[in-house]
């Protein structure tokens, strides 16, 4: 039985905060004790997470700075699972993005107004149709896209890696990466004293597109039913293939919109590798949120505090930053383990209920 | 003819991790349990048989150690996926990052970032005596170490339990109509609970392989892709274990082709040769994956009345 994203409401959506917060108090007790376990400082490193990530203006800059991508391709999952899909791509889809959105930011020169839009939808059109590939080929061939998506990952970094490093290198530049950017495609920042910029206001948006998508729109409507019941959406005739190719599309496309973003909004540049794994990320922050709009970003901000925190942490406590990792799987764990034990728990009161009438 | 015996060579070295893996995959696949979390099985399976070779010297113990893992790891995955019927996918999910997060924060901690790690003492090669002398097809057949020819023949036995036993034909049931099977007196519960554990102590077994006896060493996140590889094997392969080996024979040609063509110092950048074993991964899906006849009942959880 897949996982089925439930319908947003407001008042369900505060009742379920509650596992996910369970979960989340038990994986930062499991990764204390994992950090003692190997002799470091649990409570040190605990207090530099925080210092890293909320206790400042700066700190707490660096969280929405991280939870930016992650809000995109926590989108990029949900938009297809929303159909059906289970796209594992953010990551390829993210690099191919930055790379189609970034050449624009390169190459293009136009004013400031248009070159910013036109680097966002480049990004998304990359990101797009690297996310529709993989539906092509699932709908064409039957090939799974769990397989081909994470397959197309591994190809994508390598185009970026050789793109980097050889057709668009900087000019006499001595590093393996690209030329800054044009000044006039960079993202403006708009908190003072941070880097928080734009890029944080089209996750909004994104989230908010994600919402009215799906629920307000027709072919938002049909998406939604493709997934739920492929066979019942064929019967009520809807076109099931356009669905997924349209869903990968704009699943790809937030994803892509999360590389280009990241470029023109913090990096300024593209070298190689240049997504610590935003892709992976987004995966679980989705999965967190159960692909609400609500809660997938709540999931992406707390990933997103492991993310700001996790580097002051390695240099304070010298606690990995994969850390993060550990954490993040046993949220996931818990959080739909629970899920399965709750279910299981109502069919039991029901049998017991049943005999009883008897 | 040297050339193509030392590329038969190379292909079925490389193909070692993928083949270990996918032989378990194909018995879980076949009882109705996809596992997406091989890849990270794998990894904590590379690192836990890496790190007990070092310690204890010995490159057995460290393969037993990284199947124990293995074991350790599918018996969360079985609880989750089987008993409490949850999404095989998102669990799946769940395990690469945990594999990952396993591997590299205790790498990290027991090896520090930029700490030149020892060597595994690796097995060596069994000569054969005549057999590893003939020309060409010494090279092919008969020059590899122990573990090959081990897995090879362990590999022809479990397809025969798997299509002419009793136990293979409740596996493949189980798959097909967990139902009917129930019916029958059939504990389908256990058969799967069994053929996950299987899988994912192969998968164990399979970094483990990767990481003490292919490369010697430990690298963060050095599987790269093959647990999925491994996966699209059992799809190529038709849900058989002689399947399985004529598929990660063509994905083991596909890094044997990139290693080759690396160290020929061909104008070929390196970037483009790497990404020849994925795309030969999703060539060889579009080609099978719509004739290859999946389990009826696959990533379908069984729910007793």
């Amino acid at each position: 039985m897949p996982v089925q994203f439930k319908k947003f409401k407001w008042k369900e959506a505060l009742s379920e905060l509650a596992i996910p917060f369970l979960a989340i108090v038990i994986a930062l007790i499991l990764g204390a004790v994992i950090i003692e376990v190997c002799g470091l400082d649990a409570g040190l490193a605990y207090k530099a997470l925080l210092k890293g990530s909320v206790m400042s203006k700066q700190a707490i800059g660096e969280t929405i700075v991280k939870a930016t991508p992650l809000i995109f391709t926590a989108l990029a999952y949900a938009l297809a699972k929303r159909c059906g899909m289970v796209n594992l791509g953010a990551e390829g889809q993210l690099y191919m993005g930055g790379l189609i959105g970034g050449l624009v930011a390169l190459y293009v020169p136009m004013p400031s107004f248009l070159h910013i839009p036109a680097c966002i939808i480049a990004g998304f059109i990359g990101g797009g149709l690297w996310g529709m590939l993989a539906a092509g080929l699932k709908i064409k061939f039957g090939a799974s896209e769990m397989i081909t998506t994470i397959m197309l990952n591994y190809v994508a970094n390598n185009i970026v890696n050789y793109m980097v490093q050889s057709v668009i290198l900087e000019p006499g530049g001595a590093l393996p990466q690209t030329a800054k950017v044009w000044s006039t495609a960079m993202l403006p920042k708009i908190v003072q004293g941070t880097r928080i910029n734009l890029g944080f206001v089209f996750a909004i948006i994104g989230i908010i597109f994600y919402y009215l998508f799906l629920w307000k729109t027709k072919p938002g409507y049909e998406t939604r039913v493709v997934g739920l019941n492929a066979e019942a959406a064929r019967y009520a005739g809807f076109n099931g293939n356009k669905r997924s190719l349209m869903a990968m599309f704009l699943a790809g496309g937030m994803a892509g919109v999360a590389g280009i973003v990241e470029i023109i909004g913090i990096q300024i540049r593209m070298y190689p590798n240049f997504s610590p794994g935003y892709g992976f990320d987004g995966i679980a922050a989705a999965l967190l949120g159960k692909g609400t709009p609500i809660g997938l970003a709540l999931g992406s901000f707390l990933f997103g505090v492991l993310r700001a925190g996790a580097h002051q942490m390695s240099i304070s406590a010298k606690v990995p930053v994969a850390i993060i990792y550990i954490i993040q799987a046993t949220v996931i764990l818990f959080v739909i383990g629970s899920n399965y034990i709750d279910r299981i728990r109502k069919k039991m009161q029901i049998k017991r209920k049943a005999k009883e009438d008897n | 003819m040297g050339a193509i015996a030392s590329f038969i060579n190379t292909d079925i070295r490389m193909m070692m991790p993928i083949l270990i893996a996918a032989m378990g995959l194909v018995y879980a696949e076949r009882s109705g349990i996809l596992n997406i979390g091989a890849e990270g099985i794998m990894l904590i399976g590379a690192f836990v048989g890496y790190v007990t070779a070092i310690k204890t010297g010995s490159v057995w113990i460290g393969l037993l150690a990284a199947m124990a893992s293995g074991i350790l790891a599918g018996v969360l995955f079985a609880f989750m996926t089987i008993t409490l019927m949850a999404d095989q996918t998102v669990v799946g999910a769940a395990y690469n990052i945990l594999g990952l997060g396993l591997s590299t924060t205790l790498n990290r901690i027991a090896f520090g970032v930029n700490s030149t790690a020892d060597k595994v003492n690796s097995i060596g090669k069994v000569h054969i005596p005549g057999l590893s002398d003939i020309p060409y097809i010494g090279e092919m057949f008969f020059n590899y170490n122990i573990m090959i020819y081990v897995i090879i023949a362990l590999l022809f036995v479990s397809h025969y339990v798997m299509f002419h036993t009793k136990l293979g034909l409740k596996v493949r049931a189980v798959g097909e109509n967990p139902r009917a099977c129930d019916t029958l007196g059939i504990n389908v519960y256990r058969v799967r609970y069994g053929a996950v554990l299987y899988s994912t102590m192969m998968c164990g077994l399979a970094g483990a392989y990767l990481s003490t006896i292919n490369l010697s060493r430990f690298n963060e996140d050095m599987v790269v892709g093959r647990g999925f590889i491994a996966l699209s094997a059992v799809v190529f392969g038709r849900y058989s274990p002689l399947g399985v080996l004529i598929a990660s024979l063509v994905f083991g040609g596909g890094q044997a082709l990139e290693a080759k063509f690396a160290a020929l110092n061909t104008p070929i950048p390196d970037q483009l040769l790497q990404m020849l074993p994925y795309v030969l991964t999703i060539l060889a899906l579009v080609v099978s994956a719509g004739k290859s006849g999946s389990p009826a009942a696959e990533t379908i959880p069984y729910e007793k009345n």
